[in-house]
């Protein structure tokens, strides 16, 4: 069926329409960015600075320890996303191959444990990890980190390794391999693009976080971002908005190229094993 | 066990020694020494300095009562708090403001410091900011910077239509406040523009200078709603200004402080209810050769009463150095220490010194109103009141939004304040 001019002229305006609603926080968060003061409060405000000025990223260094709080975020982010994927591998290829009762209800375990909502865990994980002597540290907040990211990253997995065809591993059995060389071997390098996309999730969703972040760390030099750009905020809700949005604008940078990267990958593997072939 | 699987089982490891070895262990140096976690909410630049400076200075002439500075946030701050609680992992001494401590006094988690703070500085705030900080028999706070609402005018408009200047002396009453906005209004230009984004707070607060109460205590202790005539004049007033008068703005009725500033810089509104503190943000957002002046809030039957929740110092009921983080809370709070965190946090002291100091009776940028005002100023009336959260978020909130715009009147706000608040409170109360 052919599309006519005009419906997909109409598609594409709706896409642009689409796009120009998506991007626009960004855009203006960008743009407040390089506004000196007097422009914030103008009543006809513009797209593109009259006057663009580098000092509310002056002053969002000046004033909050951005860098250190950048290094805290990176860490949590990576270490988060590189023990989920190595916990989250085996678990996802056993649910996926298994048809056990186990791997059903731990199949469905995963989706109930996405029910709960945080902050009915945050004070019991707050006092468990205090025992552990985990409180205001990274270490302490990549474990939550790990424990929030792992259903999402064992659903998005198990889609993966449904799509990488049994006959291969059955193969591999007939030459004598056994379940974990098999599954270094045969499997694992054909889940490649999908360990990668899932541990880009992880990191993506532990840079964004903030709540147990605010919880969990106590001393500015271990805070992560987006604690910090909450010290931009005073009472009443009253923003420091230029040094606000700059320093934002900085901490959305690493999850936007991140994305960039992986966007199509996190589709495929949600999409894997959707449909029989 | 083969290579692979060696190569997995070692990554695992170094994931958990990773884990292990960053670890704080959450002690520290055992050296005799004290060290006091201080958690501040300043977020302005000037603020934030000055805190930090006073926390190096105590540091210099204490060697072993160490303060470690921790930055903390007024957008998460009660949340954070009551987690900080329940683990026992709170800072020693706790900045926040009045209206947040009622929750953290009566669940055991502030120190009373009726005991432990130096006659000095109990006489030094005057009774009503105490009122603001104590609950049942105990005080858990320092009141210590306040806020009064003010008028901010844009003073050529002010000057160009003639009308009368108030000044704390001879503040405008309501009836002649209303006149001025009507006499301000016209060509594109509102005599005033109330920003309530928070209906409640602003209502209650400016309502005390009228006679207004509205919460009132029983002789068997539980409070009731009654919304009487001292209760009615403020929110009559913006009603009529905005559905009347045509002289206040209604788009800025769901509006905060900083949203109407575009509005004022352009000369679209002439007047603007705010905070003490806005000033800061005006001076430094205002266009050049903009002038604008600090007006006192309007007065009534009770002069120029207004309830403020002050922000507080208050030592964590955990901490195993009470008297110490007294003693810095005391240093803090010394004239001299107390007005320089006013200044930088462009609000008022509530010591009787510290509001004596010349840098506060400054005309410029409107200290020597503000300042002036400070007498004037009172508990908020629902601080101790309990249920008066649900009570402001369902009931309150929605009633005076729609009273403001028109969609219902008097009657029926008196009806839903007093009718469904009086619901609400009970109970809380049983």
């Amino acid at each position: 069926m052919r599309t006519s001019t005009a419906a997909r002229t109409g598609q594409y305006a709706a896409l642009l329409a689409y796009l120009v609603f998506l991007a626009f926080p960004f855009v203006w968060l960008i743009s407040i960015a390089f506004k000196p003061p007097r422009e914030l409060a103008s009543l006809h405000p513009t797209w593109i600075p009259e006057n663009p000025t580098l000092d509310n990223f002056r002053q969002a260094f000046d004033e909050q320890p951005l860098l250190q709080a950048g290094l805290n975020s990176l860490l949590a982010a990576l270490g988060a996303a590189v023990i989920a994927v190595l916990i989250a591998t085996p678990m996802a290829y056993v649910m996926a191959r298994r048809r056990g009762r186990l791997a059903k209800a731990a199949t469905g375990w995963v989706v109930v444990s996405q029910a709960f909502p945080f902050v009915l865990l945050i004070i019991p994980l707050f006092l468990v990890l205090k025992n552990l002597g985990l409180i205001n540290s990274v270490p302490g907040l990549v474990m939550v980190y790990v424990v929030w990211s792992l259903p999402f990253a064992l659903w998005m997995l198990a889609g993966y390794v449904r799509a990488v065809p049994r006959e291969l591993e059955e193969a591999a059995a007939v030459d004598g391999a056994g379940r974990l060389r098999t599954l270094v071997s045969v499997t694992a390098p054909l889940l490649a693009p999908g360990i990668v996309a899932t541990a880009l999730f992880a990191f993506i969703t532990a840079w964004n976080e903030f709540f147990f972040a605010l919880v969990l760390l106590k001393t500015p030099e271990k805070q992560t971002l987006p604690v910090i750009l909450t010290h931009f905020i005073g009472a009443g809700g009253v923003a420091d908005l230029g040094p606000l949005a700059a320093a934002a604008f900085l901490a959305t940078l690493p999850s936007l190229v991140v994305f960039a990267l992986i966007q199509r990958r996190i589709t495929g593997g949600m999409l894997a094993g959707a449909v029989k072939s | 066990m083969t290579r692979t699987s060696t190569r997995i089982v070692t990554l695992l490891a170094c994931a958990v020694l990773l884990l292990a070895g960053c670890s704080d262990g959450g002690g520290g140096a055992d050296d005799g020494r004290i060290t006091l976690r201080f958690q501040s909410l300043a977020w302005q630049d000037e603020s934030v300095k000055a805190n930090k400076e006073l926390v190096r200075e105590w540091n210099a002439t204490h060697p072993d009562v160490r303060v470690e500075y921790v930055q903390g946030s007024w957008d998460s701050v009660h949340d954070q708090l009551l987690t900080s609680f329940e683990g026992g992992e709170a800072p020693d001494i706790i900045h926040d403001a009045s209206d947040d401590l009622a929750d953290f006094a009566y669940g055991g988690y502030l120190a009373d410091l009726t005991e432990l703070l130096p006659a000095r500085l109990k006489s030094d705030i005057p009774h009503h900011s105490w009122e603001t900080v104590t609950f049942g028999d105990g005080v858990y706070g320092v009141p210590f910077l306040q806020e009064p609402r003010v008028l901010i005018a844009n003073a050529t408009l002010l000057e160009k239509s003639g009308v009368r200047i108030p000044t704390p002396e001879h503040p405008w009453s309501w009836a002649e406040f209303r006149q001025v906005a009507k006499e301000l209004s016209g060509d594109g230009t509102y005599g005033v523009a109330w920003p309530l984004k928070e209906p409640v707070s602003a209502t209650l607060n400016l309502s005390l200078s009228t006679g207004g109460k509205l919460f009132h205590r029983g002789t068997d202790g539980k409070v009731t709603v009654r919304f009487e005539e001292g209760d009615q004049v403020v929110p009559r007033t913006v009603h009529d200004q905005v559905d009347t008068d045509r002289s206040a703005s209604p788009t800025t009725l769901g509006s905060g402080g900083s949203d109407t500033l575009p509005g004022f810089f352009a000369g679209k509104y002439a007047m603007v209810p705010l905070g003490f503190s806005y000033r800061q943000q005006i001076e430094q957002q205002a266009p050049e050769g903009f002038d604008w002046q600090v007006l006192p809030a309007p007065a009534g039957a009770d002069g120029l009463a207004q309830g403020v929740s002050p922000q507080t110092l208050s030592v964590a009921e955990d901490s195993p150095h009470k008297e110490e983080a007294a003693a810095f809370v005391d240093f803090l709070l010394q004239p001299d220490n107390m007005v320089r965190l006013a200044l930088g946090d462009w609000m008022l002291p509530t010591g009787k010194q510290a509001l004596k100091d010349p840098a506060l009776h400054t005309t410029e940028h409107g200290w020597a109103t503000g300042t002036a005002l400070a007498a004037h100023l009172r508990s908020a009336p629902a601080q101790s009141v309990r249920g008066y959260a649900e009570w402001k978020d369902k009931v309150a909130t929605p009633a005076l939004q729609e009273y403001y715009s028109g969609a219902i009147g008097m009657d029926e706000l008196r009806h839903r304040l007093e009718e469904d608040g009086n619901l609400v409170l009970a109970r809380y109360q049983r």
